[in-house]
């Protein structure tokens, strides 16, 4: 092969480097630049409705006058169960399987398991908690099923989350405390866990954020599209000042009232569609900010 | 020393294991809970419908008054929008990550990757407003024969929606080849790209497989842009421009309306579910064990 044939196809192998740099680059921006389109769309339909009367309205059958006072209320009573039921277990489990579980034929099981949970498509957490918190433990189409479907769907998260901060806690510290005589619970309780508060804090935030988007499995256990009343207040006025009474109460959910104005073939009702679209995006990209914060802040904060 | 079993520490430390094992368990609890609700129902729905009529029906119509129980419109509805979704997400995922593992200097890649999982972090009945009012009126402008309801739109939406779990599953297993193997193949004068082609990507390949699959799997449990976006007919075909209702919309439509517990028609959708948890249960297991495989690779 001549000299100048060698050149020229190297010419050419460098060129297709270059254009591959481009097209990667550029197919990066396509997700983004969709992103930007969506919000684009949203502000320009949306915008106009947002008001205080559209925060402090219930859902009519006039568009002008909907609201989505029953919606956020519900969401972030939903939201609240979530929280209380997922944290727990889901931080628990993720402590057991880095810290306590031996190589085992069950530890397997469980880490195939929660592998499989994550792959569950949300609407089948729907059907589960339609067959087993409405109709067998008959809690019915209320707050605390909504709140408990959510933490099923999203405590493989909270795992795994926990689990990838526990991970990254080298060993020496688990050395030290041992050397200094602390059992397994007193090492967990007093590094473990605050070393990972970091991370672990960011998979809840950002399993909340799904929570709080979800829909198919709210629909799926019967919350209702149109809820004119609140849910009674968790603090009352006489003795005990607590009220549970909520728990049981029916509720809509953000996500919910905006399906089902999207599904209303009246342009006043898609206006109002997009105006609950801003207001659920704001909240998730809200709850994605402060994750992301957070974790920056303690990968500053904890150097090994 | 010899351990004292009775000894109040001990007790506690014991006592503190079973509990995080329980809520270890628990998990466990929960696939047994949906299996036995699926089955349950399910067996209640095929008493009243044979088997090989649902399996290989051509029509769906359990709430007309001839039902009908043929799940392959809506089977046919759901692979049809995931086909669409993949053929959007698998090439643009791998570009993508292939630039920031091989490409994109360091600092760029920091600020793209939380802000391209945010495509998987927006609400998915936002994506379900968008495929209908945004992106259908602008596909129809190019295809005048689309109906306002149709496979492409949500397709594609969710093609971009899943594009965050295959970029970043496929560029976890290309960071992780070792440097070295990259180094030999610069060593020999390849390019970037030769090396990313023939190197890194056959190196990394069961990770890759393991996010494609991952992705696959997502696309079959959408639910809110195929509901929103798809139209609400159990359709038989594989033209994109036609509605067609898929297995997840199929359980939302019942779940809106009033179906009396313990119905023919209420088991379906629990019917329905059986068959879409059968098929993500056998993505899930194939990507866990190719990810399994990474890990134990280097």
């Amino acid at each position: 092969m001549q000299n100048t044939d060698i050149r020229k196809r190297i010419k050419a192998i460098r060129r297709w480097n270059g254009i591959f740099r481009i097209v990667g680059l550029l197919s990066t921006f396509v997700g983004l630049v969709l992103l930007f389109a969506l919000m684009a769309d949203l502000f320009t339909d949306g915008f106009p409705r947002l008001s205080y009367k559209f925060f402090a309205s219930f859902p009519s059958r006039f568009p002008e006058e909907a609201g989505i006072l029953s919606a956020w209320v519900g969401s972030c009573l939903v939201l609240l169960v979530t929280a209380c039921a997922a944290i727990p277990l889901g931080v628990a489990a993720g402590v057991y399987l880095e810290e306590y579980a031996r190589k085992n034929w069950l530890t397997d099981l469980i880490e195939i398991n929660i592998a499989n949970l994550a792959g569950v498509p949300s609407i089948v957490y729907g059907l589960l908690a339609l067959g087993l918190f409405v109709y067998f433990f008959r809690f019915g189409e209320s707050v605390l099923t909504g709140g408990l479907t959510l933490a099923l769907l999203i405590l493989p998260m909270v795992i795994m989350a926990t689990r990838e901060a526990i991970r990254a806690i080298p060993n020496s510290i688990r050395e030290a405390s041992y050397a200094v005589g602390a059992t397994k619970w007193q090492t967990v309780k007093w590094h473990i866990i605050p070393y990972s508060t970091g991370g672990i804090l960011t998979g809840i935030i950002i399993g909340l954020s799904r929570a709080i988007g979800e829909t198919a499995p709210i629909i799926t256990v019967g919350a209702l599209t149109f809820i004119a009343f609140l849910p009674e207040p968790p603090i009352s006025s006489d003795f005990p000042f607590i009220s549970f009474k909520w728990l049981l109460d029916p509720f809509t959910v953000m996500p919910i009232q905006m399906f089902n104005w999207v599904s209303r073939p009246q342009k006043g009702f898609q206006l109002n569609a997009a105006a609950a679209g801003i207001v659920l995006m704001g909240m998730t990209l809200l709850m994605n900010g402060i994750a992301i914060y957070i974790r920056y802040k303690f990968r500053k904060k904890i150097k090994w | 020393m010899k351990k004292n079993i009775f000894s109040k520490r001990y007790l506690k430390e014991t006592f503190i294991e079973g509990g995080l094992l329980m809520a270890a368990l628990f998990s466990v609890f929960i696939t047994i809970s949906i299996v036995i609700i699926l089955a349950y129902e399910s067996y209640g729905f095929f008493k009243a419908v044979p088997l090989k009529d649902f399996l290989t029906g051509t029509q769906w119509t359990p709430l007309f008054a001839e039902p009908r129980f043929g799940i392959l419109p809506l089977v046919a509805g759901t692979l049809l929008t995931t086909l669409i979704a993949l053929i959007v997400a698998l090439p643009l995922g791998m570009l993508v990550a292939v630039y920031l593992s091989e490409y994109a200097p360091h600092k760029l890649r920091e600020i793209i990757k939380p802000v391209l999982e945010l495509l998987a972090a927006v609400p998915t009945v936002v994506y379900g407003y968008f495929a209908l009012s945004f992106l259908t009126p602008i596909l129809q402008k190019f295809l005048p024969d689309l109906s306002g309801f149709n496979a492409l739109s949500p397709g594609i939406i969710m093609g971009i929606m899943i594009i965050p779990y295959v970029s970043s599953v496929s560029e976890d297993a290309m960071i992780a080849v070792p440097m070295h193997i990259r180094e030999g193949s610069y060593a020999m004068g390849a390019t970037k790209l030769q090396t990313a082609f023939k190197v890194v990507i056959p190196s990394a390949f069961s990770g890759i497989a393991a996010a494609f699959i991952i992705g696959i799997s997502r696309a079959i449990g959408e639910t809110m842009v195929v509901s929103i976006a798809a139209g609400g007919m159990p359709n038989l075909t594989i033209n994109p421009l036609e509605a067609v209702q898929t297995l997840t919309a199929y359980i939302v439509q019942v779940s809106l309306g009033d179906v009396p517990h313990g119905t023919v028609e209420y088991k379906t959708i629990f019917a329905a579910g059986m068959t879409l948890f059968l098929m993500t249960l056998g993505f899930n297991l194939l990507g866990f064990w190719l990810r399994k495989r990474i890990r134990e690779v280097y």
